[in-house]
């Protein structure tokens, strides 16, 4: 049933993404450290893909390696230049403490899991051509209010930014100016 | 199954990646074979050999307001998220999609037209 194709795919992305990971735990530069995270997260959208989960591996790129990595590097330029290397962190020893708890959970979940009985009957009646289509059609049906308000919170975290960041004196002062010149709003809305 | 329609995606990625890598790794074998000869001079080490010359390191401390950019970044980049399964169905639904989709960029577009009369995105 499976391809060669999909198993070629499957090393391939997952020696990246491992790959990636360990760079992200080596790599002195943090800099670096963020871009090897990114490709860790390509990685883990491609392996998405290879179990036929479109919109996950779209929401990784879009989420994950587009917004979240913005964020880290922006992060990582507003920090004093001191604190702007990979540093050995006091948390080692619980980190792979809880690291190695992890992967025995997956491990357990992986060698449990009756994957024979999943794979026959219960697949082929729930089988989906793409995910993206059906998200789609209860975006737009059933679930159009979360949709919109979705629209909502987004529109609130623009205006957060704006005015946790803006600076109101400099905004005055400058809208001033702008009212001498005559190019400025007539009025200030706040 | 979806797996196989990115077939040609890994085949175009893999291009991708090869393309840039291939001169690298000819270079270096080149190097290694004493074929290819190493006479840096200033101009060739520059970082940028034609336009604005770097000036001092890429490890400065960067003003803060470009924060509200990246901001801006993501909340758009999280609206696209919620347009893309709705750009793959909407012609099944022409018109109420058209409509459902243009109130929730509306009230995107509102927050823009907010900041930008806030004045928030010029650079003072």
């Amino acid at each position: 049933m499976e391809s060669i194709g999909i198993i070629v795919a499957f090393w391939a992305l997952a020696v990246t993404t491992v790959g990636a990971a360990l760079g992200v735990l080596v790599s002195r530069n943090l800099l670096h450290a963020i871009f090897f995270l990114i490709t860790s997260f390509l990685g883990m959208a491609g392996l998405f893909i290879t179990l036929s989960a479109d919109f996950i591996a779209a929401a990784q790129v879009l989420i994950y390696a587009g917004a979240i990595s913005v964020l880290l590097v922006f992060a990582m330029m507003l920090t004093p230049l001191a604190s702007r290397d990979n540093a050995n962190s006091l948390y080692l020893a619980p980190g792979a403490l809880a690291g190695l708890g992890l992967a025995a959970i997956v491990g357990f979940v992986a060698v449990d899991t009756p994957w024979a009985e999943l794979a026959g009957s219960t697949l082929a009646e729930r089988s989906f051509p793409d995910t993206v289509r059906t998200i789609g059609a209860q975006l737009i049906g059933r679930y159009v209010l979360a949709f919109e308000l979705a629209s909502v919170l987004l529109l609130f975290a623009l205006i957060g930014a704006v005015v946790l960041v803006h600076d109101r004196a400099a905004e005055r002062g400058a809208a001033a100016a702008a009212e001498e010149a005559g190019t400025g709003p007539r009025e200030e809305a706040t | 199954m979806i797996p196989e329609e990115f077939g040609r995606a890994a085949v175009l990625t893999a291009f991708a990646l090869a393309f840039p890598a291939l001169p690298l790794g000819a270079s270096y074998l080149f190097y290694r074979l004493k074929i290819r000869p190493s006479n840096p001079d200033p101009v060739k080490s520059a970082t940028y050999e034609c336009g604005v010359e770097a000036e001092g390191t890429a490890w400065g401390r960067f003003n803060v307001r470009y924060y509200l950019f990246a901001l801006g970044f993501v909340i758009f980049d999280v609206e696209v998220i919620f347009l893309y399964p709705w750009a793959v169905v909407h012609q099944e639904a022409a018109l109420s999609a058209l409509l459902k989709a243009a109130i929730f960029v509306g009230v995107l577009a509102f927050g823009l037209a907010y900041v930008w009369r806030r004045r928030a995105l010029e650079w003072r």
